[in-house]
């Protein structure tokens, strides 16, 4: 199949909108990839370095706190702590709201997509009220600026991001021998486990439990303190050269081993063949086609890992064009590809009060299976479209169609025209519900139920 | 869709008088099994006092000021569970107490409730886990998707699992008029995935206006009622959680509500289940309890021992059923909490082991890996 600007749109994009067209063609798609992230400078979201409330204090408020519990200054440290507490999620609903922006404004949306898609390959999820606000840091920090770079600096960024290196309890984990050990440590392998697992050779990878146990002895002293940061301490590491996947790495300089021996999982031919099933997985079909999943594996061996280049492949193959859509937006993408179909301005996005955001963004979300930013394990979000569209599920998408547009818009569009906005090709039974509607927000709903609209 | 299978297969059994209403009974099983999981870290020592520990009044004078209802000479009862003294005088309420899961001095809500939910002794990776009620189900041939019953917006991690469960968020509403469910189903008529999605939930709507559910009350009342109507007819275990019960400041009140909402729901399921409430045995659990004495700010702290609340006429409550630890000078596990002196996955076990006739080992393998069941508790009538 060749190239169709309204599958480049939904299949590789963030969904159609009245202002802005579809992509032309996929190398127009690269150069946008591969330039300046303008939905990033326009809807910006602080670092982790730069998040707010600053999670050294806020740890700090809570540990006083509770030494100075039951005095007048535990009284005030409560309550210093509670309003941290709101702020922080203040924070997170303010992410939340500018990541809606970028979708429902980008030109670029292939880039959305391919953040919402690494973001979800390097899942984490805060274990604690002090960093529920730093989930999409983390991700502006160690995902958005990778997504068309090389895989291996992706993993290295990711896999040594505090939320990363808290969430897979590496900071818990003191090499057997080390100075650390004993004193109620020991090795923990989740992280090396996920990262040979998930993050790079895959489920079924050509590893062994030795492997698992070497990596994560070579991991040991990566870690966090609110305090101090990322730093690598020495005291936790484990002693000795360790062996991954037949290559030694000495344990002496710490974190530039963890990052070679990183890189030699990158390069490895099994994450090639993981990534690459992976990505025309979720972004074309569930059982996708073999010639698919070669060309991208090829790319990805051929240009060591370079991201840009293997989502080009992906553009450029006959496959994903498939007039077939076989995925369904997961709940995310959704509302937000709905907000941006209704032209919802990413302005009143961003005014939404608290009550509003939970009402319309936050509950529906939950309610449609996909808890902002708290999915069930670090093997991300389920991908198949039976796993979304269930009764339950199904019932709070219609739910949702039928009141939040016309609580978010002054005033709901002629379904007609949103039919054509919304869906480029209208079928024919969407085209006659969206005219024999007995309102505009039945008629709304019934295109955003429609499947047409919510498979890609 | 339930309540029109029990009809065909009742009609069935009136045409075929020699079979048995067992034989066509849809579950593998006829007893019902309400799982609730009370998010937060419910004080077990507060809810059941062990009134008759004389460590009791040094570690929670301020607590204690909320009086509480007798239930023997040694445990009184808060009065937030007042509601529940007539269960309890009919044998139909009872605890079980200084127990907890495995999982032992991180007191993470996270962790805590991952452990309790997943059954096992350790947290599995978190990449491979599912829950014990969902391995129950896989364990017991005959089970369909309308065996097992998930039940509001949050997932239950407890079943989750290979076996077919169904999930439903009695918030859905559907208020579609005639006219758009016409379009509605037009539109998705040709993709059957959707399709079937959406009148499976039609379905579940309607069925429950025929029942003239409670759109009333608060969500964990629409909670209950929403079980009850399942358990009414194919449904063999359901299972949701209720919260708030993280009570770290002014225990007094925050205690005394969530009890309250606890208590209606248990109200609720009773009315609700009506015959069936018999053949129901309802499992209140809670991820760890809380620090034995009381903290500056008329709370408690996380812990480790708890307890556990059972409800139902398939219960043989009236009682309290501890290895009681003591609360005095060196009994307190890490000279702060309530010692657990046994695994509470022992009397889940137990009391499975009585509604479903399965084997123990199948228990303490497959549902429970690696539990040791001890002794029948004796739980159940």
């Amino acid at each position: 199949m060749p190239f169709d600007p309204l599958i480049a749109a939904t299949r590789f994009g963030a969904g159609l909108s009245p202002r802005i067209a579809p992509p032309r063609d996929s190398a127009a798609m690269i150069d946008l990839l591969t330039g300046p992230d303008r939905a990033a400078q326009d809807w910006p979201i602080p670092g982790m370095a730069d998040a707010a409330p600053d999670v050294a204090t806020f740890f700090e408020v809570n540990r006083q706190r509770r030494l100075e519990r039951g005095t007048p200054r535990g009284v005030e440290l409560d309550a210093a702590f509670r309003a941290m507490t709101d702020a922080a999620r203040a924070a997170q609903r303010d992410h939340l709201a500018r990541m809606l922006a970028r979708w429902v404004t980008t030109q670029d949306g292939l880039r959305e997509r391919l953040v919402a898609f690494w973001a979800d390959h390097f899942t984490v999820r805060s274990r604690l009220g002090q960093t529920v606000h730093l989930v999409a840091p983390y991700l502006q920090d160690a995902v958005r600026p990778y997504v068309a770079g090389r895989f291996a600096d992706l993993l290295r960024a990711a896999i040594t991001h505090p939320m990363m290196v808290v969430y897979l309890d590496q900071n818990r984990s003191a090499g057997p021998g080390s100075a650390q050990a004993g004193h109620g440590r020991g090795l923990n392998e989740n992280l090396a486990r996920e990262v040979l697992e998930l993050h790079t050779l895959g489920v079924g990878g050509p590893y062994s439990q030795t492997d698992v146990r070497e990596l994560a002895e070579l991991l040991t002293g990566l870690t966090f303190t609110p305090e101090r940061g990322m730093l690598f301490r020495p005291g936790m590491a484990e002693p000795g050269a360790e062996t991954v996947l037949g290559r030694t790495f000495s344990a002496d300089d710490g974190l530039d081993n963890i990052g070679a021996a990183l890189d030699h999982l990158a390069a490895h031919p099994a994450t090639a063949a993981h990534l690459a099933r992976k990505l025309a997985v979720h972004f074309v079909a569930d059982d996708p086609d073999p010639g698919l999943v070669a060309a991208l594996e090829q790319a990805y061996l051929a240009t060591g890992g370079d991201l840009a280049a293997v989502t080009a492949v992906l553009l450029d193959h006959p496959a994903s064009w498939a007039l077939a859509r076989a995925k369904v937006l997961p709940p995310f993408d959704y509302l937000a590809a709905a907000c941006r179909a209704l032209d919802l301005p990413g302005d009143a996005l961003l005014a939404l009060d608290a009550v509003a955001m939970n009402r319309l963004i936050l509950r529906p979300l939950t309610a449609m299976g996909q808890p902002w930013q708290t999915p069930s394990g670090p093997d991300g979000w389920p991908e198949s479209p039976a796993d979304w569209i269930t009764p339950n599920f199904m019932a709070a998408r219609i739910d949702w169609a039928l009141r939040a547009p016309s609580d978010l818009l002054p005033a709901l569009p002629d379904p007609r025209i949103f039919a054509a906005t919304a869906l480029g090709r209208v079928p024919e039974a969407v085209e006659f519900a969206a005219s024999a509607a007995e309102d505009r927000a039945a008629g709304v709903a019934l295109v955003l139920s429609s499947p047409a609209f919510q498979r890609r | 869709m339930d309540r029109r299978h029990f009809l065909t297969l009742g009609c069935s059994a009136a045409a075929f008088p020699l079979l048995t209403p067992v034989a066509f009974a849809a579950a593998p099983w006829d007893q019902r099994l309400v799982v609730i999981i009370l998010r937060g870290a419910m004080d077990g020592l507060d809810v059941v006092r062990p009134v008759g520990d004389p460590a009791l009044t040094r570690l929670r004078p301020g607590l204690l000021q909320v009086p509480s209802l007798p239930l023997d000479d040694f445990w009184g009862l808060h009065p937030g569970l007042a509601d529940l003294m007539p269960l309890w005088r009919a044998g139909q309420m009872g605890f079980v107490h200084a127990v907890s899961t495995p999982y032992r001095d991180r007191r993470s809500h996270f962790d805590g409730q991952d452990i309790l939910e997943a059954g096992t002794p350790d947290l599995p990776p978190a990449s491979a886990r599912d829950g014990w009620l969902n391995r129950l189900a896989a364990a017991v041939p005959g089970v369909t998707a309308d065996t097992a019953w998930a039940i509001g917006r949050e997932e239950m991690l407890v079943l989750r699992g290979p076996a077919p469960v169904s999930r439903w968020s009695p918030e859905a509403r559907l208020r579609l008029s005639p006219a758009t469910e016409r379009l509605l189903e037009l539109v998705q008529h040709d993709d059957p995935l959707f399709r079937d999605a959406t009148v499976a939930a039609l379905e579940t709507v309607a069925d429950l206006a025929a029942d003239g559910q409670a759109r009333t009350g608060g969500g964990h009342v629409q909670l209950a009622d929403f079980a009850a109507s399942r358990l009414r007819d194919d449904a063999r275990i359901a299972s949701f959680s209720l919260g708030g019960w993280d009570t770290h400041a002014r225990q007094g009140p925050a205690l005394t509500g969530a009890l309250g909402r606890l208590a209606q729901v248990i109200l609720v399921l009773q009315a609700g289940l009506g015959p069936v409430w018999g053949q129901t045995a309802v499992l209140c659990l809670t991820e760890f309890g809380r620090t034995a004495r009381e903290n500056g700010s008329d709370g408690t702290d996380h812990g480790t021992g708890g307890a556990a609340i059972l409800c139902g006429g398939a219960v043989r409550g009236g009682r309290v059923v501890a290895d009681w630890p003591g609360l005095g000078d060196g009994q307190l596990y890490a000279d702060r909490d309530l010692w657990p002196t046994r695994d509470v996955r022992a009397h889940a076990a137990w009391i499975m082991r009585a509604m479903t006739g399965l084997d123990p080992t199948v228990l303490s393998s497959l549902v429970f890996p690696g539990l040791d069941m001890g002794a029948d508790p004796g739980l159940t009538l």
